[in-house]
């Protein structure tokens, strides 16, 4: 991977060097040095718990601005089917797709329409070849960027298939280009996001080289547009853009992935932490009977995107009205659309190591036991004053020379008694023997 | 934890009849190989081969002991205990062969597959028991 980008980044003028994103973070990822928070760039994964429980919201995922489809003569929104939860005044999906027309966009194609065709594609990869199973999805990108700093035994049964995105990202692109003639430069594809990890797709992506889109809006900055936009839309005047049906807009909740392959076998766990355990377990061939597992960073799955306005639970509810209004509709799925793409992934994602203390195996078991050593010196109050999590990283923060003992406030407190102590000692011995202006005073008051 | 003769040795108690605890030392020791650079495949082997027995210790003999040694080439583990011990051993190492109580296998354990498991993992494994005064598992794996 190139020079780390992360789209997760800090306000330094709102934080406040509190404790509460160090403590949440699933690998570790951040210390508070001279009072902000600063993220360890090999650790983090993009995962937004920060951005989620900053309480003063200082943490923020860099998105492009609104401005930036200018740049482009054909402008087009790909918007994640987490969208259609969002607006209470959306009438219907097809409602809301032409409001994007309204605000400056040309064209609209919906990310749930693709992601049918990738779960197409994956029920005839899990049927076709033998892959051991449990297979985990490769949908959200935290978790593969998780799997690949703290589960490398588990990055061969990732299922290494394009993203809905990336799909409709090219099918869109590919579209316009053959029944438009627009050249392809000319085009921006942009997509419409709940989600930190996804714009780090985009800018750094893994599958491959470079993305197909040309950039990521999140559903907060496009948010007040789309309202107003939605007002302005006649109810007889509506185009007919919808395209997908509601196993796509499914995808949206956490299991949707899942029940759109069919199978009973599968396992859906949202919640970054909820993952960590699950994948614990599959890490000790604990999870025989299961054939997908669906493992999404936030909580309610991309509903609970950090870049999301709604409440998670009212979005749900709003979803799950047009999901069956979609039922109802029947739209066909053209399962004939996947052999036009070669949806594998090109490369491959390698094991980061971040808990390794050295490269050299002697140094790194002598490192080990420094470690144990000054962990059991450590409170263990886990308090943060230090900056560190937990007492146990300020250790590995020490032996790895990026902290002092003297950071933990109950050792310094521990070493200044001491020393108060020891020159209390010394004072209490002083006899004036050599102090010239002493011995006259003494002297004289005897 | 000592090092000494750059072996680091460290020692953990495996509570007894406390599921929710089982599995903490495995779980540390893998940290452990992780912060040492130990490539992942052979963390996976020790770890789960640890497991299993930490695992049996719990289920059959009321807890027990895991001492583990790392360095010269290898790492040991010994988990001992002083429960009932294993009246027929290769009886034991057949897979699908359970001597779990019903409560036990009512919360999923039990199937069999734990001595196999540990048999398939390890790369030397040693079995010392007798009835009546105990049993002590000695997995090897090589680094």
């Amino acid at each position: 991977m190139k020079d780390y980008f992360h789209s997760v980044t800090l306000d330094d003028s709102k934080c406040k060097g509190c404790t509460n994103c160090i403590k949440r973070c699933p690998t570790e990822a951040i210390r508070v040095r001279k009072g902000k928070a600063r993220i360890i760039a090999e650790r983090c994964i993009d995962c937004g718990e920060c951005i989620r429980v900053c309480p003063y919201h200082a943490k923020k995922a860099i998105t492009d601005p609104f401005e930036n489809i200018y740049n482009f003569k054909f402008k087009v929104a790909i918007p994640a089917p987490t969208l259609y939860g969002q607006f209470k005044n959306a009438r219907s999906i097809n409602h809301l797709l032409n409001a994007f027309k309204l605000i400056g966009f040309d064209h609209v194609y919906e990310v749930a329409k693709a992601a049918e065709i990738v779960s197409n594609a994956t029920k005839e990869l899990m049927r076709k070849n033998n892959l051991q199973k449990p297979l985990i999805s490769s949908a959200c990108p935290a978790v593969v960027r998780l799997i690949q700093v703290r589960f490398p035994n588990l990055i061969d049964k990732i299922l290494k298939l394009e993203s809905p995105m990336e799909l409709a990202a090219k099918i869109v692109k590919d579209e316009l280009v053959k029944s438009k003639n627009i050249p392809i430069e000319d085009i921006g594809v942009f997509f419409i996001t709940p989600c930190a990890a996804k714009v780090t797709s985009i800018k750094a992506p893994y599958e491959t080289e470079k993305s197909f889109v040309d950039g990521a809006i999140s559903i907060k900055d496009i948010y007040l547009k789309l309202f107003n936009a939605l007002g302005e839309v006649k109810e007889g005047a509506e185009e007919d853009l919808v395209k997908a049906g509601f196993t796509g807009i499914r995808w949206a909740n956490s299991g949707g992935e899942s029940l759109a392959l069919g199978t009973e076998n599968f396992l859906a766990v949202d919640g970054i932490h909820n993952v960590i355990s699950i994948l614990e377990e599959l890490e000790n061939d604990k999870l025989e009977d299961v054939d997908f597992i669906e493992t999404l960073a936030c909580q309610g799955g991309c509903l609970g995107g950090p870049l999301t306005v709604e409440n998670l639970y009212v979005a749900k509810t709003r979803i799950k009205k047009f999901i069956d209004a979609a039922k109802k509709n029947n739209i066909p799925d053209n399962s004939d659309d996947i052999f036009r793409y070669d949806l594998l992934w090109k490369g491959n994602v390698e094991y980061k190591p971040i808990l390794k203390l050295d490269e050299d195996f002697e140094v790194a078991m002598r490192k080990l036991e420094e470690l144990q050593a000054i962990n059991e010196e450590l409170p263990g109050l886990d308090c943060g004053a230090c900056g560190a999590p937990n007492c146990r990283a300020l250790a590995e923060d020490i032996v790895r020379g990026n902290a002092n003992e003297t950071d933990c406030i109950f050792k310094l407190r521990e070493k200044v008694r001491n020393f108060t102590v020891q020159m209390m000692d010394i004072e209490s011995t002083m006899f004036p023997v050599s102090d010239g202006k002493d011995k006259q005073n003494k002297d004289q008051n005897d | 934890m000592g090092l000494s003769n750059n072996i680091i040795r460290q020692s953990y108690v495996i509570p007894a009849d406390d599921f929710s605890l089982a599995g903490e030392a495995s779980s540390s020791v893998k940290k452990m190989l992780n912060q040492l650079g130990v490539p992942p495949q052979t963390v996976k082997k020790v770890a789960i081969a640890m497991y299993e027995a930490e695992i049996n210790a719990v289920i059959h003999a009321g807890g027990g002991t895991a001492d583990v040694e790392i360095g010269k080439g290898k790492v040991v583990v010994v988990i001992s205990d002083e429960g009932p011990g294993i009246p027929d051993l290769e009886l034991a190492m057949k897979e699908g062969y359970s001597t779990a109580p019903d409560s036990i296998r009512e919360m999923g354990f039990g199937a069999g597959m734990g001595l196999p498991n540990i048999k398939r993992y390890a790369d030397k494994l040693d079995i010392k028991t007798e009835v009546g005064k105990g049993t002590s598992v000695e997995i090897t794996v090589f680094l």
